[in-house]
C-alpha cells in the first residue's frame, strides 16, 4: 500500500545517507554538492521570512502574469540553474586534469552523471530559459503590445519549466541523475543497462520542459502575427522579433519528437514494449532519428534568438540602421527551414549509405550560407557606424570573431568523411560549446545588459561587465580550443580518465580556462549586487540609456505596468528613432483609456507543483501519487475554465498620472550626448541626432 | 464584419464581438494543434518503419487487423464530426440551446460508441492472437499509435462534458462559444487522424 504512494524511493538513496555508509572523496563531493543545495534552498527559505519577502514574492511575482515579470523569472531561474551547471563542468575539468595518473576526484559512473547533468541542464535549464526570458520580456514590448496572447498559458509554461529544474535538483539529493548524457541514448539507458530511476529522471524532466517549451512557442508565434500594434507591419518588426519568430515555429513542430522519443523510452524501461530495445523488433534508430528531429532544430532554438540580440546590439551600438535587414529576414527563414533537413549529420557514422550520407552533408554545409550573410551584415552594419564599444559590444565582436572559427569548424564535421574521424571526439564536445557559449551565452550576457535598465531601472555597473568579459573571453578560449586539439589527437568524449601524457597539459590548459568562466560567473554576480547598490547614481527613469531604436525604449525605465500609454505610432523598422526625430516621442496624450490587464492568478503555481510532483513520482514509480497529481493538474485547468473574473481594469486616470510621472522625469532629465552614456548625468534621455 | 478571421466556423455577424475575439483564441488553437499534428506525423513515420521492420516473429498485421470492425469505428467517428457539424451550425445560427445541446449529446454518444468498439478490438486482439504490445516493435508502435488517438478522444469527451456543465451554468455566452469552436476543431481533427490511420494502419495493413 505504502509502496503505492512512495514506489522505490528508500532511506538508501538520500545523498547523504550514502556517503556515510561510504564515506569516499567521491560520495564526499556529491554529499556536499547536495548540502550545497539544501543549505541554499534554507538560506533562501530564512531570508524570505525575516525580511517578510513571502507575500511580495507571491503577489509580486509568482502569481503576476505579466510578461515581463515572467521573463525576468525566467532568467533568474536560468542564472541559478547556471551556477549548478558551471560547477560542474569545473569538477569534470577538475577531474580529467587530475584523473590522469590515478583516480581523481570522482568515480567513473559519477563522471557520467556530472556530463549528463552538466548537458541536460545547460541546454534545457539554462540556454532555453535564458532565451525564453528575454524573447518574454522584450518582444511584445518590440511590438507595441501590452501582452502575449494568452498570459495564463505563459505562466504556466514558466512553472513547468521551473518544476523540471525542480526536478534535476532534487537528483542531488535523492537518487541519482542518468548516466547516458544529455542524449540519453537507448539501449544504455534501457531497464537492462540502467536499471535505476536516473533515466527516468532525465526523461521527466525533458517531458516537463518541452511541453513548457511547446506551449510558449504557441504563445509568441500568436503574439507576434495578432497582437502587433497599428502600423507594424512585418517587415518593421524589429530583427529580433523575427527570430523570435522563427524560433517559435521550431519549437511547435521540434518539441514533438522529443516528447514522443521520451514516452517511448519509458514505454520501454517500465512497460515492456519494444521501441528501442535489442531484439523483438526494437530498433535503437528509431530514438537517434526521433531525438535527432528534435535536436537539430533545438540547436538553431537556441541559436536564433542570440542572433537577433547581436542583431539589435550591433545596430544599437553602431548608431545606425541595421545593415540588411532584408537578408537577415530571409537568412532567418532559410535557416529555420533548412534545421529539419540536416538531423542525420549527428549519426553519420550509424550505417546508412554514403550517398543518404552526402546528401545530409550538403544540406547541413547549405546552413553556411545564410549564417555568413548575416555575419557580413553584422560587419556592414559597424562600417562608417559610431561604434561605441559598450559590455555588450564587446561581446558582440567576439562573437563574431570566435562564431566563425566555430562555423567553419561546423562545416568540418559537416564532411561524413572528416565526421567518421572525429565523430564523439572532443572535437565535437569543442564545436558545440565553441557554438553554445560564445553564440548563444554571450549573446543572452549581452541581451541581460542591454536590456536590463528596462527592466529594473538602472544601468548595469560597465566596469564589472567588463571584469565579466575579460574572465569569459580568454576563459572559453583556453577552455575549449585544447579540445580541439585532443580531439585530433584521438580523445574522445565523455571520457573519464587519459592516461596518455600528451594531453596533460592541454586538460590542465581547459581547467584553467573553466576556472575563468567561473570567476567570470562571480563577476556577474558581484556586478548585480553593486548595480543594485549604486542604483541611484546608474537610475534612467527617462527610459531611453542607449539611444535605442525600436519601441521598447518608449516608456520609462521600468516599464509601465501596461507597457504604453497609448498606441505607440510606427512608421518604420527603427520606430523610436523615427519618433525621436519627429520630436514625438515624449509627448503628451490627449486623452487617455481604461485598460484592461490580466488578473494575477496561483493557478500557474498550482499546475506546476502538482505537474513536478507527478513527474517526481513517476520517477520513483509511485504510481497511486503521480495518478493524482496528474488528475490534480486536470482538475485545475478545469476548474479554472469556470472561473470568469480573469480581467482587471486600470482606470484612465491611473494610467495618465503614471504617463505624466514619467513626462516629468523626462523633463527633468538633461539630454546626454553618447559620450557621456556611462556617467550619472545618463538618466535616460538621449541627445538629439544631428 | 463578414470576413474570415481563422479557418473553420466564423461566426461572422451573427456575433461579432465574439467573432473578434476568435481571430486570435481560435488562430492560437490552431497552432497547437500542428504541433498535436507534428507529434501524429511522428508516430506514423515511427510506424511506417517498424510495422515493416519490427514483426520479430509476432504477428503480421494481416493476422490480427479486423476490416469490419475498424470500418464500423471509421463511421462512428465520421458520423460524430457530422452531428458536430450540425452542432456548430446550432451554435452560429440557433439562439435555441436544445438543438446545440441534442447535437452535442450525439456526437458523445458516437464518440463513445469509438472508445467502446476500439477497445473491444484491442481486447479480441490480445485474447485471440496474444498480441499484446510486448510482444514485437510493431506492436508497440500499433498500440501507441492508436492509443494516443484513443487518448484524445476520450479527453474530448471530458472536454464535451465540461462543456455541458459550462452551457448549463453561463448559457451561451462568447467564452463558451470559443471554447466550443475551438473542441470543433480538436474534434475534426482528431477525425482526420483516424482517417489517416484507418488508410494508413488498416487499409494497407491488410493489403495483399
Ligand atoms: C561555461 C563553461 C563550460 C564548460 C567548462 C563546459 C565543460 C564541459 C565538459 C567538460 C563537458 C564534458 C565533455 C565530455 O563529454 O568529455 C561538457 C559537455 C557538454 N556541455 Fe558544457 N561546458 C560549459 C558550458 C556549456 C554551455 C553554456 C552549454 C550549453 C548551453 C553546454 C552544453 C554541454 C553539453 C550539451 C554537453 C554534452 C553532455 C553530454 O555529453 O551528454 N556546456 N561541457
Ligand atoms: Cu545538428
Amino acid at each position: 500500500m505504502i509502496g503505492l504512494f512512495l514506489g522505490t524511493l528508500r532511506w538508501d538513496d538520500v545523498t547523504f545517507v550514502e556517503f556515510w555508509r561510504t564515506p569516499d572523496l567521491n560520495n564526499a563531493i556529491a554529499a556536499a554538492a547536495a548540502g550545497l543545495l539544501v543549505l541554499g534552498v534554507v538560506a533562501t527559505l530564512i531570508l524570505l521570512t525575516v525580511r517578510g519577502w513571502w507575500r511580495p514574492l507571491w503577489r509580486d511575482w509568482l502569481t503576476s502574469l505579466d510578461h515581463k515579470k515572467i521573463g525576468i523569472m525566467y532568467v533568474a531561474l536560468a542564472l541559478v540553474m547556471f551556477a549548478r551547471a558551471v560547477a560542474e563542468a569545473n569538477v569534470m575539468r577538475a577531474h580529467q586534469a587530475t584523473a590522469a595518473l590515478d583516480a581523481g576526484l570522482v568515480a567513473p559512473d559519477h563522471f557520467a552523471e556530472l556530463f549528463s547533468t552538466h548537458g541536460t541542464i545547460m541546454i534545457f535549464l539554462v540556454a532555453m530559459p535564458l532565451l525564453t526570458g528575454i524573447m518574454n520580456f522584450v518582444m511584445p514590448l518590440q511590438i507595441g503590445a501590452r501582452d502575449v496572447s494568452f498570459p495564463l498559458l505563459n505562466a504556466i509554461s514558466l512553472m513547468l519549466t521551473a518544476a523540471a529544474a525542480g526536478l534535476v535538483m532534487v537528483s542531488l539529493v535523492l537518487g541519482h541523475f542518468s548516466t547516458g548524457g544529455w542524449s540519453g541514448y537507448p539501449p544504455y539507458t534501457g531497464a537492462d543497462i540502467s536499471p535505476g530511476e536516473g533515466p527516468d529522471y532525465w526523461i521527466w524532466a525533458l517531458t516537463l520542459s518541452s511541453i513548457g517549451s511547446t506551449l510558449t512557442g504557441m504563445n509568441f508565434a500568436v503574439t507576434l502575427y495578432k497582437r502587433r500594434v497599428q502600423g507594424m507591419h512585418l517587415f518593421r518588426m524589429p530583427l529580433f522579433c523575427w527570430t523570435v519568430l522563427c524560433t517559435s515555429i521550431l519549437m511547435i513542430f521540434a518539441m514533438a519528437p522529443l516528447t514522443l522519443a521520451t514516452l517511448m523510452l519509458w514505454l520501454d524501461r517500465h512497460a515492456g514494449f519494444h521501441f528501442f530495445t535489442v531484439g523483438s523488433g526494437g530498433d535503437m534508430m528509431n530514438f537517434a532519428n526521433l531525438f535527432w528531429l528534435f535536436g537539430h532544430p533545438e540547436v538553431y532554438i537556441l541559436i536564433l534568438p542570440a542572433f537577433g540580440v547581436w542583431s539589435e546590439v550591433f545596430s544599437t551600438f553602431s548608431g545606425k540602421r541595421l545593415f540588411g535587414y532584408l537578408s537577415l529576414v530571409y537568412a532567418t527563414m532559410a535557416i529555420a527551414v533548412l534545421s529539419f533537413t540536416v538531423w542525420l549529420h549527428h549519426f553519420f557514422t550509424m550505417g546508412q549509405s554514403a550517398n543518404v550520407n552526402a546528401a545530409f552533408g550538403i544540406a547541413t554545409m547549405l546552413i553556411g550560407v545564410p549564417t555568413g550573410v548575416k555575419v557580413y551584415d553584422w560587419l556592414l552594419t559597424m562600417m562608417f557606424g559610431r561604434v561605441r564599444l559598450r559590455v555588450p559590444m564587446l561581446f558582440a565582436n567576439y562573437f563574431l570573431v570566435t562564431f566563425l572559427l566555430g562555423g567553419v569548424t561546423g562545416v568540418l564535421l559537416a564532411n561524413p568523411t572528416v565526421d567518421y574521424g572525429v565523430h564523439n571526439s572532443l572535437f565535437l564536445v569543442a564545436h558545440f560549446h565553441n557554438m553554445l557559449i560564445p553564440g548563444t551565452l554571450f549573446a543572452m550576457l549581452a541581451a541581460i545588459h542591454l536590456w536590463f535598465p528596462k527592466a529594473f531601472g538602472f544601468r548595469l555597473h560597465e566596469g564589472w561587465g567588463r571584469a565579466v568579459f575579460w574572465l569569459m573571453a580568454p576563459g572559453f578560449l583556453l577552455a575549449f580550443m585544447p579540445l580541439y586539439a585532443m580531439g585530433m589527437m584521438g580523445g574522445m568524449r565523455r571520457t573519464a580518465y587519459f592516461s596518455d601524457p600528451l594531453f596533460r597539459p592541454w586538460l590542465w590548459a581547459a581547467e584553467a580556462g573553466a576556472v575563468l568562466i567561473l570567476a567570470g560567473f562571480a563577476a556577474l554576480v558581484v556586478q548585480i549586487v553593486v548595480s543594485v547598490r549604486r542604483r541611484d547614481a546608474l537610475a534612467v527613469p527617462a527610459g531611453d540609456p542607449w539611444d535605442g531604436r525600436s519601441l521598447e525604449w518608449l516608456g520609462p525605465a521600468p516599464a509601465f505596468e501596461f507597457n504604453f500609454a497609448g498606441e505607440p505610432k510606427v512608421e518604420d523598422v527603427d520606430a523610436f528613432t523615427a519618433l525621436k526625430a519627429q520630436g514625438e516621442a515624449y509627448r503628451r496624450q490627449e486623452t487617455y483609456e481604461d485598460i484592461e490587464m490580466p488578473r494575477n492568478s496561483a493557478v500557474p503555481v498550482v499546475i506546476g507543483a502538482l505537474a513536478g510532483l507527478a513527474a517526481f513520482a513517476m520517477v520513483w514509480q509511485a504510481w497511486a501519487t503521480a495518478a493524482l497529481a496528474f488528475a490534480g493538474v486536470w482538475a485545475v485547468v478545469i476548474g479554472r475554465s469556470f472561473v470568469r473574473d480573469t480581467e482587471r481594469t486600470i482606470p484612465a486616470a491611473e494610467v495618465e498620472a503614471a504617463h505624466r510621472a514619467w513626462l516629468a522625469d523626462v523633463a527633468a532629465a538633461t539630454p546626454v550626448h553618447r559620450r557621456d552614456e556611462l556617467t550619472p548625468e545618463n538618466r535616460g534621455l538621449a541627445e538629439e541626432p544631428l | 464584419m463578414s470576413d474570415v478571421r481563422h479557418p473553420g466556423l466564423n461566426l461572422g455577424t451573427t456575433d461579432s464581438p465574439v467573432h473578434d475575439a476568435a481571430e486570435e483564441t481560435v488562430f492560437g488553437f490552431w497552432v497547437l494543434m500542428m504541433s498535436d499534428l507534428a507529434l501524429f506525423a511522428v508516430l506514423f513515420a515511427t510506424y511506417a518503419a517498424m510495422s515493416v521492420h519490427g514483426i520479430a516473429g509476432g504477428p503480421a498485421p494481416v493476422e490480427i487487423f479486423d476490416l469490419k470492425s475498424t470500418l464500423w469505428q471509421t463511421l462512428a467517428l465520421l458520423a460524430s464530426s457530422f452531428t458536430f457539424g450540425m452542432a456548430a451550425l446550432a451554435l452560429k445560427y440557433d439562439d435555441d440551446r436544445r438543438a446545440l445541446s441534442l447535437w452535442l449529446g450525439a456526437t458523445f454518444v458516437l464518440g463513445a460508441l469509438f472508445l467502446g468498439l476500439e477497445a473491444r478490438d484491442w481486447a479480441r486482439m490480445v485474447t485471440e492472437h496474444g498480441a499484446t504490445p510486448q510482444v514485437s516493435g510493431f506492436l508497440s508502435i500499433f498500440y501507441l499509435l492508436t492509443g494516443t488517438h484513443f487518448v484524445h478522444v476520450a479527453a474530448g469527451l471530458l472536454w464535451m462534458l465540461v462543456m455541458a456543465a459550462q452551457l448549463a451554468i453561463f448559457g451561451l455566452d462568447g467564452a463558451v462559444k470559443l471554447r466550443l469552436m475551438r473542441l470543433a476543431i480538436y474534434w475534426h481533427l482528431l477525425d482526420v487522424v483516424w482517417v489517416a490511420i484507418f488508410s494508413f494502419v488498416f487499409l494497407s495493413g491488410l493489403a495483399p
